[in-house]
This record gives C-alpha cells, structure tokens and sequence, in this order.
C-alpha cells in the first residue's frame, strides 16, 4: 500500500511535542533550586498545578469531544507557570481551581490550543488573585537561608508575614531593602541567584535567562519579546521610578518580581503573542510599560501577570497592523 | 562561505539534502523496455491529438502526436516498434490520460543523430527545430518552450538566466548534466541568446554543487565568447532557490510583479537541462523522446541516474534497479517538496518527470496533524510573504472561498510553511482546496 498525500512529503523534525517538551526541560532548573530557597512546598505546589492542569485538559477534551493531546506537554506548560507565579506559602489545593479556570475556561472553552486569548496560567494566577486574595499576596516564605533576616524585616510590617521585595520597596523604599541584605551588590547578586521571597519559580533571574537563551538558541522563541520587556522595564523604571525624574533603578527593577519569567516564558507564549518582529516589539515593550505602571501606581507591587494579560488582547490587531511584506501582490487582491 | 552568497531575501527552508545518494553516480542508459506508454498531455496546454494508430510501425524520433491548435508541443516515438493501441493510461497528475503504447522492436538499430553548424541559421528556424524537437520545460512546469521564447515584441529582455539551482532534495539530474554536458549547455545558451537576441546568460547553481560549479565555468571560459557573456553564479543552498521568481530576484534583484511572468522584468529562465535538449534539439535535430531521471530514496535497491526512453514505466526501472525495498511508503515523481505522490508503478516517465522517488517511513513524516499553535514559523518560512496559517484555518472553518483577501493565487506550492509547521498541518493542501474553492 503506498501513500498517497498532497506535497511536501518531508517534513522538518520539529513538532508540537518536541517545542513544548524542551519549554518544560527549560522550566525546570528555577523549580529545583526553588525547592533549596523555599523548601519541598514549591515541589507539591507545582506538582499539584501540573497533574491538575493535564487532568483538566483529559476532561476538558472529553466534555468537549475534541481529540485528548495531553502528551504534547502544552497542559505541563501551564501547570507549571501557574505554580511559579504562585506564593509558596499558599495551601497546596489552590493550584486546582487556578487549572480548572485556566484549562477549561480560558484555553478550551475558547476553542482548545491556537485560540485562546489570554495565556492560560496567568488567567489562573488573576483567577486566584481575585478569589484567595489574602493568601496569594501574603503566603511568602523567606529563603531558608536567610530566614532569620527576613522574618525580622516581616516584624514591623506583619508580625507573621515576610514581603516581597517589590512590597518593602513600594512602601518602606530602597533604605528598609538595604538594611536586609547588607548592600546593593549583596542585593543584586542575591536576586541574580534567586535567594529572595517572591513566587515559587520568579526569583531567579539567572536560571531563568539561560533556559529561555536555550529556547532563543533552539529557535524556538526569538529575542525580540523578551529584550522589548526587559528593555521597556528598565528604561520606564529610569525614568519614572525614582524621587525624580530619571533617577529610577533600572537594574533592580529587571530583577525584582517576575520580570525574568514573564519575559522569556509567558509573554512568548506562540498563541497569544504576535508572530511578525515588528509587533513582537511593541508587544514586548507594553508589557514592560503596564509592568512599571501598576509598580508604581496601581494597587500591586508586582505587575507582569495583568501587563501580559492586558496586552494579549491586542495581539490579533498587531497581527493585522504587521503582516509580512507579500512578495508580489496582485493587483485589486 | 554560504552566507555570503546570493539569495532571495525572504523565507525559505533547509530540508535534508539527501543528494549523497545518487550525486556520485555518472548518468547510466536503462535499457530499453519491451514497451513504452507514451502519454498526449506531457506539457502545458492541450493534449496532443494522436498522429499513429493501431498498427502502425514507428521509428525512434518519429512525431505520435500534435496539437493542431493552442498551446502544446509535438511527442515523439520514443523506441522503435509498432503501435499496440491507442488508449488510456494512468497519468502522474491527470489519474488517467489518452496515450500511445508502443511495442520496441528488439532488433532496431539504435537512431543516429549526426551534428551540424547552427551558426548562421535564423531565428525562425531555430525555433522551429525547438518546437519540431517537442521542448518543453522539463524541470517541472513542461512549459512549451517556442512558446517562451517568443516573448512579446514589447517585452525588453535583457538576460537569460539557466536554472542550475536544483533545491529539491534527491535531485541530482541537474547536476549531473552540468558535469557530464557543460559544453552543450553552454552552447545550448548561446543558441536561446541567439534566439532571443541578447547577449547576457547568468547560470544560477547552489553552492552544494562545486563540482558542477566548476565544470560550467570550465565550460563557459572555453567557449569562443562572440560576444556572449555568459557566466556561472554560485547561489546560497535554500530551497525553494530554483523556483523561478526567487531565481530572478536572488541573481537580478528584480520582483517578478503578481500574475507577471519572467520577462516583464527583462527575464527569460530555462532550466539546464532543457538548455541541453535545446542544444540537441537544434545542433543534432533530435526530439525530446528521452531524459535524464534521478531514482532514489531509501525505499529503492540501488539509487541512480538513469537516461530514460520518454514512456517508460516506474515499474520497468525499478525492476532495473533491484527493485523496492520493505518499508516503502510512498513513490513521488519529481522532488519531496513539491512531486506528486502515485498510488501505482504502471505510470510513465513523462517529460517532465526529473526524479523517481522511493520514500521508505522514516524518511517521509506521515504524523496526524494538529491545531495551529500560532508559531507563525509558515510566514518566516513563505517565500512569498502570505499566511499560511490563516488560510488553513479559515479552509478548516468551511471558509475556503473566502480566502481570496489572503492572495491565495500568489503561492506557488513550495511546500516550505507545511515543511516547518511544527502541527503537521498540511497547509499546501489547504491552499489548494482555498484556490479551487475562491475560483467557483
């Protein structure tokens, strides 16, 4: 029996499975040395975000009888990215209402992968937000090995909670954050590594960087997204964050919060990101402007997950705006 | 080195070569078959109407079949015999087609072509031994080749440009006649130039061909130049590098425009090897009834480059050449990226058939397919800007004839977006259901 199909009849290596597999391989560094700063809990949390967001994919694809694809790893993604965005204090079943909300709701319900408006994960992360706001924004764990520093610098602010570092600077400013870790270089160094409260897999910028350089190395995601962020981040940072105008700290502001993770792993998310450079810019560079907006003046200290969010929905107009250049229009087409 | 040779700007991929398999073999004769299916739809345009029947005793060379009017070129005899019948075979795009099948005569001599000057003879007459020798373009398109060369008298054609390119991976029939034919081709381009009435032929090769290269250049140095400029240039290996629009802007820079043809910015594009059949259609007179194909793939005993009598069927050379080996899954006539795949081996070589391909499973990817996930790696991949994306899945929405606004007529079926698509869509095939469909 010979084959018989439409041309080409080769195909490139890549697939689906392989592009998401490898995200996954990149992701997993922050996730182990999340487990030496903040202990075991990252591990459940994140386990528990990924088994329930593939079972919610499993019965999503059921209930809506589309083909079950939870072997190509797009479900691990998001389990993933909902429990590094996630504080690692939280109880450990939160995670499976954030996968109900982002699987069924925000992915199939709106047509299954290629559809979905929004990025999945941070839909269950501003689900969750909204629902357990007390525990998603004060569940923080100071690193183990600093606890000591950190449980002090919670005292004056909440005898039981430590903060994030977004927290101390948005309200105690740049003086409370140094007194914690001793000097600006311990505090760049210290969030380089990842030895800082945040969420379970933000802190560290560095492993962050090298998988999503792995990522732009596999062609898998281009630089154009996540130096547009970073970039954005900074120069907005400078030129608003400071006592005056242009005396921000760009540096501090790259590395605090989620600016790392958004950058290379959310924000490059194929489906609801742009896929021409010149809208991969400008998407990028809002992200980083509505990330600095909500730092400085919203109700949040950290404002990466609702800048993705509010920039998502853009992304079809910046597909129609910045299409490729058609080699040889017709004419009247 | 690569990077810094000529090249079209936008798109392309870089599908395995897998040329190693039959590049090193010299071009052998298949012996000739017992009989011959010669089809009467081998070129752009008509069919050809049948000048033989049942019966009838046919030399090698002799014209079976013309076409009285429109578009076409004359097919020959491609074996000496007799006509067995006049009927219906299978035909590699048409499923079934008319054709002549012809009985060889064992004991026939072989045809002898004797060489003569052409220099001096005119343009008319050069044409008319071009289009007497049934040429038509045998790198795939089988344009009528008169034809071509009879641009518009408005049209100012400046350069001709030889398409040595041969991006398709397997192919090898290209390189081969460049190396073992140089001078005819060379001399072939003189003869389009003279034809045309111009002066200046670029030889477009990709640069995983040094040897060929080096063979043309060889061969273009020792022509006595009279005038001619004719010279080699090296191309960037990316497909689809030889498809003609890309051919003209990586040598030229000029942009063919939509729904324009090659000479609209100056340009006339003859394959290599129909400059070889033009040289022997014109210096020794001798029609189209055979041709260089390369068989390959991994689902094929012994690979090769055969020289093939025009009507012979797949299954005669396969049985030739050791035959199929398990796990074939598929047989392509022409290259992996833009052939067409055949349910049977009782189809003949055509002119216009330059690669016989035996593709076992793991060579061709035959995965399900899935949702778009939105990469755009198509529009990097689309040498002609469009959306492939889009059109499959407006195709899979049921909005197929709504395509129209995403220039579905500019694509050219490369195949490049559905080699990258990371979902194994197969987006060439959406398109063409979008083009059957904006054109009701």
């Amino acid at each position: 029996m010979l084959t018989v199909s439409v041309s080409p009849h080769i195909k490139s290596g890549e697939s689906v499975e392989k592009i998401m597999w490898t995200v996954v391989v990149c992701l997993l560094p922050p996730l182990i040395l999340s487990v030496f700063i903040f202990g075991v809990q990252t591990l459940i949390i994140s386990a528990v975000s990924v088994a329930s967001c593939v079972a919610a994919e499993a019965v999503s694809q059921k209930l809506l009888h589309r083909p079950i694809t939870i072997k190509d790893g797009s479900a691990v993604i998001t389990g993933l990215l909902m429990a590094y965005v996630i504080p690692p204090g939280v109880p450990c079943w939160i995670p499976i209402l954030g996968a109900v909300m982002a699987i069924y709701v925000a992915k199939h319900l709106l047509g299954g992968i290629g559809f979905n408006i929004f990025n999945p994960a941070l839909i269950g992360r501003a689900f969750l937000m909204a629902t357990f706001p007390v525990a998603m924004t004060s569940a923080w764990l100071p690193p183990i090995r600093d606890a000591a520093v950190f449980k002090y610098m919670g005292s004056g602010i909440d005898a039981v909670s430590t903060a994030t570092p977004l927290y101390v600077l948005k309200h105690y400013g740049i003086g409370a954050l140094m007194e914690k870790f001793g000097s600006m270089s311990a505090i760049y160094s210290d969030f380089l590594v990842g030895w800082r409260p945040g969420c379970i897999g933000e802190t560290s910028a560095l492993l962050l960087l090298l998988g999503g350089l792995f990522l732009i190395y596999k062609r898998y995601i281009t630089w154009h997204i996540p130096v547009s962020v970073i970039v954005s981040v900074a120069f907005f940072t400078w030129v608003f964050g400071g006592e005056k105008f242009f005396t921000g700290n760009p540096l501090l502001a790259i590395l605090s919060g989620g600016v790392f993770l958004g950058a290379f792993f959310m924000a490059t998310d194929y489906v609801t990101s742009p896929s021409q450079a010149p809208a991969k810019l400008i998407f990028g560079a809002g992200i980083g402007a509505l990330t600095v907006l909500i730092r400085l003046k919203g109700g949040y200290p950290e404002g990466v997950c609702y800048a993705i969010l509010l920039m998502n929905p853009l992304v079809p107009a910046l597909e129609g705006w910045f299409r490729p250049k058609r080699f040889a229009p017709q004419k009247g087409a | 080195m690569n990077d810094l040779l000529l090249t079209f700007p936008k798109g392309g991929v870089h599908p395995p070569e897998r040329k190693d398999l039959t590049e090193h073999s010299a071009v052998e004769p298949l012996p000739i078959p017992e009989e011959v299916e010669i089809l009467l739809n081998q070129h752009f345009g008509a069919p050809c109407n049948p000048l033989v029947k049942k019966k009838d005793q046919v030399a090698e060379g002799d014209a079976v079949g013309e076409v009285d009017k429109g578009l076409g070129a004359t097919i020959h005899a491609s074996v000496t015999g007799s006509v067995k019948g006049v009927g219906l075979s299978a035909h590699p795009i048409a499923v079934k087609a008319p054709s002549i099948l012809i009985q060889t005569d064992p004991s026939a001599e072989p045809r002898e072509w004797q060489p003569s000057d052409w220099k001096g003879l005119s343009r008319e007459e050069l044409l008319r031994r071009i289009k007497n020798a049934g040429i038509v373009g045998i790198g795939g398109a089988g344009f009528p080749t008169h034809v071509k060369l009879s641009p518009p008298p408005d049209a100012k054609v400046d350069t001709l440009i030889l398409n040595g390119a041969e991006c398709e991976p397997y192919l090898t029939t290209d390189h081969r006649l460049m190396l073992e034919h140089a001078e005819k081709i060379v001399e072939g381009a003189k003869i389009i130039l003279t034809v045309l009435g111009i002066k200046d032929c670029r030889i477009g090769i990709e640069a995983n061909k040094l040897d060929a290269i080096e063979a043309m250049k060889t061969a273009c140095g020792k022509a006595s130049p009279n005038g001619f400029n004719v010279t080699v240039v090296p191309l960037k290996v990316k497909y689809p590098q030889g498809s003609e629009k890309q051919l003209i802007q990586s040598i030229t820079g000029r942009r063919v425009p939509g729904f324009g043809l090659p000479f609209d910015v100056g340009v006339i594009v003859q394959n290599v090897g129909t400059t070889k059949a033009i040289h022997d259609a014109v210096v020794l007179q001798k029609p189209l009834y055979e041709k260089v194909v390369t068989v390959s793939g991994r689902g094929i005993a012994r690979p090769a480059n055969l020289m093939v009598r025009i009507g012979t069927r797949i299954s005669d050379i396969a049985s030739y050449l050791g035959g199929t080996l398990p796990g074939l899954a598929k047989v392509v006539l022409g290259g992996p990226m833009m052939g067409f795949a055949v349910s049977t081996l009782d189809i003949p070589v055509t002119k216009t058939t330059s690669g016989i391909l035996f593709l076992t499973e793991d060579e061709i990817d035959a995965r399900p397919y899935g949702q778009c996930i939105r990469c755009g790696w198509c529009l990097d991949a689309c040498p002609m800007g469009l959306l492939p994306n889009e059109i499959g899945v407006y195709v899979e929405a049921g909005h197929a004839g709504d395509t129209s606004q995403f220039g579905v007529f500019e694509c050219f079926e490369c195949g490049c977006c559905a080699y990258a698509c990371p979902a194994k869509r197969p987006l060439v095939q959406f398109i063409r259901l979008a083009k059957m469909k904006a054109k009701k």
